[in-house]
């Protein structure tokens, strides 16, 4: 083949995982985050995919969770850590989002 | 001949046709502006034709629906060669708060389908996360003069003055076109919507979320018909979630809907009121020796599409488009690889979310030709008879008028030619996630962030 790009076979062709990218690639998150849930794309992404939606400032879990956490950060609900749904990853004062603009003509009018 | 995804092939001669019937898409129109600092709002995130082609629809991240017209061709205007032109916009829906569960409710508009045109008026319908509208675009281009009871500012005339009683003439006006909300169907949906569609008989539709489809009459709002239902019982116990659905393009009975686990379930709705239990079952088998812990998530299918033939549906997973035809279920008939080269990069595209971007795809009007976005602003193209594949950018560098696009290319190795561009250069946070089709002729609709771009065929 003429190509300049590498041919990268489809991970089904081949018995190696050393040459399976994306057995590497599960290697390397692995190693980076090894309390990674243990069903991946179970359970737990989904039920986050069905909380999408910002969930607002509630000073009662706001404070039990600051009670519960003594004096760590309160975790900021972002990274692969997607399984917390609830709970300690609600936004703090300082991550609620700014008040929306006023309701604008879009752009693309021109 | 090489025939890895990233190589466009060498050009074969025509069966038939003289010459080539290769596409040579060139720039028609970019709009949206031009500045860095992209303001949320202004995000697009549908992008849908009529079924003349005549109208072209976005929706935004704001809630805001802009439609464009194309220009009727004129000898007076030779070179504004069937250009789009803004006809209308509106406001089709605003934030709301659900207070009960402390949510904001996004009016990002999920999706907009245009509904068959049958008089003056134009309908479609757009939908954000909770709620589905009818909107009716009308045009106005004459009103009444010379009323009795009021004058021209619309100010009631004293009765005891009038004398003489006078027909109300029509004049023309400057064309005014008006949206108005006609029907909105709400509370029916405790999960997010991501699809609707229109049923070929024209008096039905149905929305899907991430656990339910409902079926609706365009006339009644205040009930829907719920027609399939994954939510289990116990919501540890749950393993997928639709993520599309469309109706079948001529039988009224028949529905798709896709799933997180990269599966298709066709459904007759002659067979049950709750078609829970499918009559089809769309799988490709999965080779165990390759199950890693991203295969579920870049087998989730983001998009489903039946062919305007109905015969086919084609689906988009992370990494690949696949053409399906009806009458078998065990695998595809076709698969595009669309960025095979991401294959190496899923651990960061993980990390970043992107592995969690739904892209669409769609056909062209003769189901000859699918298209789908990808990174960097690239979007691929894929020929069904010749099997050629192109891959093309939208970017402002490449806006002159009738400039024809040149294909680019990815390097995943170490030695990169000229034009290419390697993929750790891909910029990930330019995705072409929507794009459109005409129905009838060469002219495409591709959205990049904040800016719809607008390529037409040079044979067009």
């Amino acid at each position: 083949p003429n190509c300049s790009g590498e041919w990268s076979r489809p991970a089904t062709e081949t018995q190696d995982p050393n040459s399976n990218p994306v057995k590497t690639e599960e290697a390397k998150l692995k190693a980076k985050y090894p309390n990674l849930g243990q069903k991946p794309g179970g359970s737990d992404f989904l039920m986050k995919r069905l909380q999408k939606g910002q969930k607002y400032f509630d000073s009662g879990d706001y404070n039990m969770a600051k009670a519960k956490m003594k004096n760590k950060q309160l975790p900021a609900a972002t990274g692969p850590e997607k399984s917390i749904v609830t709970g300690d990853h609600i936004p703090t004062p300082q991550d609620l989002p700014q008040r929306k603009s006023s309701l604008v003509t879009s752009k693309l009018v021109g | 001949m090489c025939v890895c995804s990233l190589c466009v092939s060498a050009p074969r001669a025509a069966a038939g046709v003289g010459g080539g019937n290769d596409f040579q898409w060139c720039f028609s129109q970019v709009k949206g502006a031009i500045d860095e600092d992209v303001a949320e709002a202004d995000i697009i995130s549908t992008v849908e034709f009529n079924y003349s082609g005549e109208l072209l629809a976005t929706g935004d991240k704001g809630g805001r629906v802009v439609i464009f017209q194309r220009e009727q061709e004129s000898k007076n205007r030779p070179l504004s060669r069937g250009e789009y032109n803004v006809y209308s916009t509106f406001q089709s829906h605003e934030p709301e708060f659900d207070y009960l569960k402390s949510l904001e409710i996004e009016e990002k508009i999920n999706k907009i389908r245009w509904l068959p045109q049958q008089n003056a008026a134009h309908f479609l319908l757009s939908t954000n996360d909770k709620t589905i509208k009818l909107w009716k675009i009308s045009e106005r281009d004459k009103r009444a003069e010379g009323y009795n009871l009021k004058d021209e500012d619309g100010r009631l005339r004293d009765p005891f003055r009038i004398s003489t009683l006078r027909v109300p003439v029509l004049m023309p006006m400057d064309l005014m076109v008006e949206a108005s909300p006609r029907r909105i169907f709400a509370n029916a949906h405790t999960y997010h919507i991501n699809s609707i569609s229109v049923n070929s008989d024209h008096e039905t539709y149905l929305s899907a979320d991430d656990l339910r489809i409902n079926l609706w009459h365009l006339e009644i709002t205040d009930r829907s018909f719920n027609i399939v239902d994954i939510k289990p019982a116990n919501m540890e116990e749950l393993t997928e979630v639709i993520t599309a659905a469309e109706c079948h393009p001529h039988q009224c009975n028949v529905f798709v809907y896709s799933s997180s686990k990269g599966t298709i379930r066709l459904c007759d709705m002659r067979a049950a009121a709750l078609c829970d239990r499918h009559s089809k079952f769309f799988e490709e088998p999965e080779d165990p020796s390759s199950r890693s812990f991203f295969s579920e998530i870049i087998s989730s299918i983001s998009d489903v599409k039946f062919s305007h033939s109905g015969r086919y549906m084609m689906t988009r997973d992370y990494l690949s488009v696949k053409v399906w035809d009806l009458n078998m279920e065990n695998r595809p008939v076709e698969t595009y690889q669309v960025h095979e080269y991401l294959r190496s990069k899923l651990c960061s595209l993980y990390e970043n979310d992107c592995i969690f971007d739904k892209f669409e795809c769609c056909w062209n009007g003769s189901d000859s030709a699918i298209m789908t976005g990808s990174y960097n602003n690239f979007f691929r193209m894929f020929d069904r008879n010749t099997r050629r594949d192109i891959t093309l950018e939208a970017s402002r560098e490449n806006s002159k008028p009738r400039a024809t696009l040149k294909p680019r290319k990815v390097c995943t190795g170490g030695k990169r030619k000229k034009d290419e561009i390697s993929v750790d250069s891909l910029d990930f946070n330019k995705k072409i996630l929507h794009t459109a089709w005409h129905p009838k002729e060469n002219v495409i609709a591709v959205a990049a962030t904040n800016n719809l771009y607008i390529f037409q065929d040079k044979m067009n």
